[in-house]
């Protein structure tokens, strides 16, 4: 029966994908957080890092690794991919939005400026790197898309494992950074109070570039995961980034937890209905599931916790 | 000697709308000053200013001789000056103990005697330290604020309100303690509209009217002046 047919299934696809959306939701809520802005530009995040993971792997694999050796290459594309989004996060918001906060420009002339940065950054790589998808080198199972098991009637893939593990790694990084660091702290007391934040002795500009570098990190590595399975593409930030900020917004804008829980949410969410509707079902979905949460729960799943000031 | 703060010749303009015009204060080692005046007259800006949030158009604000006007608000506090802001401003989602703690943001290092301190000025802070500040009440939270001023270590430390919507046994409690964090060698400039109490406290006072300073003497002095009692102390004085 529809939907009941192939649920497990449905279930792991959609938990897997979530996995990816969360890492990519914390650049957009830790960005909203201190700045009450959405960089439509972390698309071009998530693409640089799937770009950095692709030619760092493109220049050490020869031939295809096994064992340790594979995990060593997993582990060095997700540094690469972070690296990449993180540089590319930090110049954002130095080319992009610190002109205009110098300015005290308006809110609309910084969505302007990402969507502007977004399309120059997406045509950049489309120039450079060609306009056709690009494989990463297979660094384990064959071909990058092997089973590992079945578990209850679903197949899991060895690339979802990977995604779940480094997943969990960076969220629960990224949850300690932010509650027990000093930077971290900083970071919270500009999201509540960035005047009062100031007067405690917060560099507010620099609390906010660490914002975008912390997201830009997650996002790319985000960049290099998909890119394992999907390869890399000039376009590939598009869709999933614009379906991490559903998440994102799903799970309360500003709120960390409230992101990750958001891409699993929405991952889940827009994967189980595919057993009843063709494929093609799958944006429609994710971005209905905007439209209704936005109807009813405007604040999101859990409400603007890092959110802004009185 | 050179004041602690000295405000000279300080002009502040929110776009046309001149906030302070030719402001001089000064504030010496040791005293407890009070800024009185009516709603709009210009003391918060006045307290602003002093920590680099409101650039002056014209004038200087200088510590212990040395301009801090052109000093971003952030390293404010590293040269010696805690504000205390009106409303308290308390970060509401995070602990009483964090919030100290992000008090002595910008230097390296909390000792829990220094925490112990604040907690010996205020024992409630002690029993709260894990709840989220905004669950205190109003009196609790100015202590807060304060205490998380004080863990900065500031040599000038800038009150704005602290009795702002207190109840009188609360507003009392504050302002002994204010009489002891001077004694222990922090000097205070206090923002009040509780004139009365404001001056009982302090050592001098200025009186602020539409930006402008149009009394400074001694407290008692101003305690006992016809037009200060007539503006001021009218109301406040219960």
């Amino acid at each position: 029966m529809c939907f009941t047919e192939n649920f497990m299934q449905y279930l792991v696809n959609g938990l897997a994908n979530g996995f990816l959306y969360a890492l990519i939701a914390l650049g957009y809520t830790l960005v909203y957080g201190v700045l009450q802005l959405i960089n439509f530009a972390h698309s071009e995040v998530f693409m640089s890092g799937g770009f950095a993971g692709y030619f760092v792997l493109q220049a050490v694999v020869g031939r295809q690794p096994h064992g340790l050796m594979s995990v060593l290459m997993i582990v060095l594309g997700i540094v690469a991919g972070a690296c990449g989004g993180g540089l590319i996060a930090f110049l954002l918001e130095r080319v992009a939005y610190r002109p205009l906060r110098r300015r005290k420009a308006p809110k609309l002339a910084f969505l302007i400026s990402a969507i502007g940065a977004s399309y120059f950054l997406f045509n950049l790589a489309g120039k450079e790197f060609g306009r056709t998808s690009l494989s990463v080198p297979y660094i384990f199972n064959g071909t990058n898309s092997g089973i590992a098991f079945t578990f209850l009637g679903a197949q899991v893939q060895t690339m979802y494992l990977i995604w779940a593990a480094a997943a969990i790694v960076l969220l629960v990084s990224l949850d300690r950074v932010v509650a027990k660091t000093k930077l971290g702290q900083g970071i919270r007391a500009v999201a509540e109070d960035a005047e009062t934040a100031s007067l405690m002795g917060v560099n507010i500009d620099r609390v906010i570039s660490q914002a975008f570098v912390l997201g830009g990190l997650l996002g790319g590595a985000a960049g290099f995961l998909y890119a394992l399975n999907f390869g890399v593409v000039y376009t590939m930030g598009f869709t999933p980034a614009l379906k991490a900020f559903t998440a994102a917004v799903l799970g309360g804008i500003g709120n960390l937890r409230g992101a990750m829980l958001g891409g699993l949410v929405l991952g889940v969410a827009e994967s189980l209905p595919l057993s009843c509707v063709n494929f093609n079902w799958q944006d429609v979905i994710a971005f209905g599931i905007l439209i209704v949460v936005l109807l009813f729960r405007p604040m999101g799943l859990l409400g603007e916790r890092l959110g802004r000031s009185a | 000697m050179t004041p602690m703060l000295a405000l000279v010749g300080v002009e502040v303009r929110y776009g046309a709308i001149p906030a302070l015009r030719e402001v001089d204060i000064e504030v010496r080692q040791g005293e407890i000053v009070a800024l009185l005046g009516a709603n709009g007259a210009g003391k918060t800006t006045t307290l602003r200013t002093i920590s680099g949030l409101v650039r002056p158009s014209k004038g200087a604000v200088l510590l212990n001789g040395r301009r801090v006007d052109q000093v971003p608000a952030h390293q404010v506090v590293g040269l010696g000056i805690g504000h205390v802001p009106e409303g308290r401003r308390i970060f509401p989602r995070m602990s009483v103990l964090e919030n100290l703690q992000i008090g002595a943001y910008h230097r390296r290092g909390v000792t829990q005697a220094e925490l112990d301190h604040i907690f010996e000025l205020f024992p409630i802070l002690r029993e709260r330290r894990n709840q989220e500040g905004g669950t205190l009440s109003g009196g609790e939270q100015q202590m807060l604020a304060i205490g998380r001023a004080l863990m900065s270590k500031p040599q000038l430390l800038l009150l704005d309100e602290p009795s702002m919507g207190l109840a009188p046994l609360v507003v009392e409690a504050i302002f002994d303690i204010i009489e002891r964090i001077r004694d222990e060698g922090t000097t205070v400039l206090v923002v009040e509209q509780n004139a009365a109490q404001a001056l009982q406290l302090a050592d001098r006072g200025y009186v602020l009217e539409n930006g402008s300073v149009v009394m400074a003497d001694d407290a008692e002095t101003l305690l006992g002046d016809e037009r200060v009692r007539v503006a001021y102390l009218g109301e406040g004085a219960a």
